[in-house]
């Protein structure tokens, strides 16, 4: 589904990613962990088009398309859903409004016609009871005025409503309860299938007490020093990332 | 143009090639005054309209006034035109047919198919439920609808000229009580010249059944349009009042220098709202309407309210403040805009709110938007007077830019005079920002799109004090007049 080759982005003449690999197939999720620091959100920023990187090499592509040749919107429009760390206020634009102009315009892509006022508030509602969202809270603009666990969980609740073949999470599980990160790992679980795949960016391990990954790697630095199973996030855990950093350096 | 009396419609809506929609021009037949301002017109004018006596004298005393200031127009606004040649201007054109319409079935096919163009259907099957619109045409009333149930109301709802013709005393009393003719260059130039406009009494007691329209149309070429709108609230009494407007596009500037005037007795409530949209000119400046405007209410009994709400979109230029004198104890006067400039445009608008009466309260929400090269200019002034104990009153300044080649001022200007007065004050300036605009992008929402719904965000709080209808229109109003803005 979504395949990197050689990945390297400066910002301001910075290097910050040097020389990315990272296949996800459909119907898997991988998970990033890294240090602060280290690129992750780079790479969820460039894998959705947000301006300001330089791609200096390499290329991204998801099925089969060339990503980096599409603006933000057609990559969306795609298939791509970013959850970001720092979502934006949006001052007087109601969340209702977001949501039915983005499903109206990813469905018009996917060939599908619009929902009616009265489908979409339907599944709205029933996306709002789902997840767990103060529905008062909806009413609100987008954003504005949330802590830092309803951002988190309103961008799940856009992430649910547009059901992007490819969701990239990043540090969504930063900063929540115990309920509030099990509620989201639910919603992430139910996104499993055949079609669908997810990229989990934390620098936790925990969320991965409940969220199975197929595959984790390490980024350190700009690059993805190790790759493995679950039992790779148990190591990191134990010992931290500073021993992956030295392997980094003897390479 | 060959035939000053009959206007091609084809020749416009073909060449003139761009996105404004309301840019045709219909074709009949105009009775149009020479060009040109002199006392002989003044006095064709109030003759055409068959004024009595005081009307006349009041017109001239007005244009010897004007004519003692002749050019000196306001030169204070941070707006820039080429001198106004006056005597380039016909201060009359109305419609031939249009005097003492007995009923809709006189009215040209062709005026009415305009106003359906417009979106403002004046036939009685089509009339817009629960509105009752008075469609002025050039200087000319043409239509007013739902007469007869608002007499039942026992609201008074005509042209001005009806007005004079039919409630002298009443227009005797109040015309000019809060505008007086000499009030400034626009005004006076009114004053002498008005033609029509819009008459609205609302006796004691009486909430007026349904919202009150008045839809502004320029169509002769080289015309100016200079009416003059009275609403008087009577005690108790309340009425909200809509006005729209458009123009046709013309490579040559169009003169709108229209009065409103406002009167709440005690315990009475206006709401006044316009969507102002005058054909802003081309994307180089070229033509467009100068918006001139002189609005002011007058508050003067206790418990009385009078709200401004403006979305202007329009206009080349527009220089307007619609104010409130606050007279009335416990009176409240309360201002929301949204001013969008792009291109060429220029906006220097704003409110005055002078305190006279105690525990007098005013409100001023102004939202700035200046997209292209267009330059916006937020001026308001608070006036606390030496006898408005108690006086509070809430200003908020918000400036929202869209590329890096427009303007955005803010002059408030405060004068308070009794130290009870308690007053605060919000501004802000923004850009819509690189994340905002990527947060969208990536829902999947096109960049133009997303633009529009950050912009209409920004809005939203002035939107909301609108009649549902009008904040629909609105918003479409700000989105084809942001087109070219953004990508
Ligand atoms: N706009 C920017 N300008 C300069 N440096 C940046 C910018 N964005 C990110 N960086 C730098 O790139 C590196 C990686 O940042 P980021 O991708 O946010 O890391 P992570 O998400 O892993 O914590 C950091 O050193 C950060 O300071
Ligand atoms: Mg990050």
């Amino acid at each position: 589904m979504l395949d990197i080759r050689d990945l390297q982005v400066e910002v301001s003449g910075e290097r910050i990613l040097k020389g990315v690999n990272l296949t996800v197939n459909a119907g898997e999720i991988h998970a990033v962990m890294g240090p602060n620091g280290s690129g992750k959100s780079t790479l969820t920023h460039v894998i959705a088009g947000k301006p300001g990187y330089d791609v200096v090499q390499g290329e991204v592509v998801f099925e089969g398309i060339d990503l980096l040749e599409l603006s933000p919107d057609q990559r969306a429009r795609e298939g791509i859903f970013l959850a970001f760390q720092y979502p934006v206020e949006l001052p007087g634009v109601r969340n209702r409004q977001l949501l039915k102009s983005a499903l109206d315009a990813v469905r018009l892509h996917r060939g599908q016609e619009e929902l009616s006022a009265r489908e979409f508030d339907k599944l709205f509602k029933t996306k709002v009871k789902e997840i767990g969202m103060d529905a008062e809270l909806m009413k609100r603009s987008v954003n504005e005025g949330f802590s830092g666990g309803e951002k988190k969980r309103s961008e799940i609740l856009q992430l649910s409503m547009l059901d992007p073949k490819l969701a990239l999470l990043d540090e969504t599980d930063s900063g929540l309860d115990i309920d509030a990160l099990k509620s989201i790992s639910e919603s992430i679980n139910r996104r499993v299938s055949s079609d669908r795949s997810t990229l989990l960016v934390t620098h936790y391990q925990r969320i991965l007490n409940y969220v199975q990954p197929d595959c984790v790697h390490v980024l350190v630095d700009g690059i993805i020093v190790e790759s493995g199973g679950r039992e790779l996030a148990s190591e990191l855990e134990a010992s931290g990332y500073k021993s992956f950093k030295d392997k980094d350096i003897q390479e | 143009m060959t035939n000053p009396k009959v206007i091609s419609r084809t020749s416009s809506d073909k060449e003139l090639n761009s996105d404004y929609k309301y840019g045709f021009v219909t074709d009949i037949e105009t009775d149009l005054a020479p060009k040109g301002v002199n006392e002989d017109i003044v006095r064709l004018i109030s003759a055409k309209k068959n004024e009595p006596e005081f009307l006349l004298e009041w017109r001239l005393k007005a244009y010897r006034h004007w004519l003692k200031q002749a050019g000196k127009d306001p030169d204070w606004a941070k707006i820039k035109f080429p001198a106004i040649d006056y005597q380039d201007i016909h201060y009359y054109a109305s419609p031939v047919q249009a005097p003492q319409l007995e009923s809709l079935d006189e009215v040209d096919p062709e005026l009415i198919e305009a106003f359906n163009k417009l979106g403002i259907p004046i036939e009685e099957q089509k009339k817009m439920s629960g509105v009752a619109v008075d469609a002025i045409f050039d200087s000319s009333s043409v239509a007013t609808t739902y007469q007869e149930s608002l007499e039942k109301a026992g609201v008074i709802f005509c042209s001005m000229s009806e007005a004079v013709q039919r409630y002298p005393d009443l227009v005797r009393k109040y015309l000019g009580s809060v505008v007086p003719y000499s009030d400034n260059y626009y005004a006076t130039l009114n004053s002498a010249v008005f033609s029509d406009g819009s008459f609205v009494y609302v006796p004691p007691g009486v909430r007026c059944p349904m919202e009150l329209m008045t839809y502004f149309r320029i169509n002769a070429e080289e015309s100016g349009q200079f009416e003059r709108t009275l609403i008087i609230a009577d005690k108790g009494s309340s009425v909200s009042y809509l006005e729209g407007c458009t123009a046709p596009m013309r490579k040559s500037h169009q003169l709108h220098a229209a009065v409103v005037e406002l009167v709440a007795l005690d315990d009475a409530e206006i709401k006044y709202s316009t969507l102002q949209n005058w054909y802003p000119g081309d994307k180089n400046g070229e033509g467009g309407v100068y918006n001139f405007v002189t609005k002011r209410g007058k508050a003067l009994g206790n418990n009385s309210k009078i709200s401004w709400t403006q979305v202007e979109t329009g206009s080349a230029i527009t220089w307007k403040y619609p104010s409130v004198i606050l007279q009335g104890d416990n009176s409240v006067g309360e201002f929301y805009s949204v001013a969008l400039v792009n291109n060429h445009q220029q906006a220097d608008t704003g409110t005055k709110m002078i305190h006279i009466g105690r525990n007098t309260k005013s409100t001023i929400v102004a939202k700035g938007i200046s997209a292209g090269k267009g330059s916006n200019t937020y001026r308001g002034l608070v006036q606390i007077m030496p006898s408005a104990q108690n006086a509070t009153n809430f200003t908020q300044c918000d400036s929202l830019l869209i590329g890096d080649k427009c303007g955005a001022h803010t002059v408030p200007y405060i004068d308070v005079r009794n130290q009870t007065a308690r007053m605060e004050h919000e501004a802000s300036t923004s850009k819509v920002s690189d994340d905002q605009l990527f947060y969208s992008m990536q829902r999947g929402i096109s960049e133009e799109e997303s633009h529009y719904m950050i912009v209409n965000g920004f809005c939203r709080g002035i939107f909301q004090e609108l009649p549902f209808e009008f904040a629909m229109e609105a918003q479409q109003l700000l989105r084809v007049n942001l087109e070219g803005a953004v990508g």
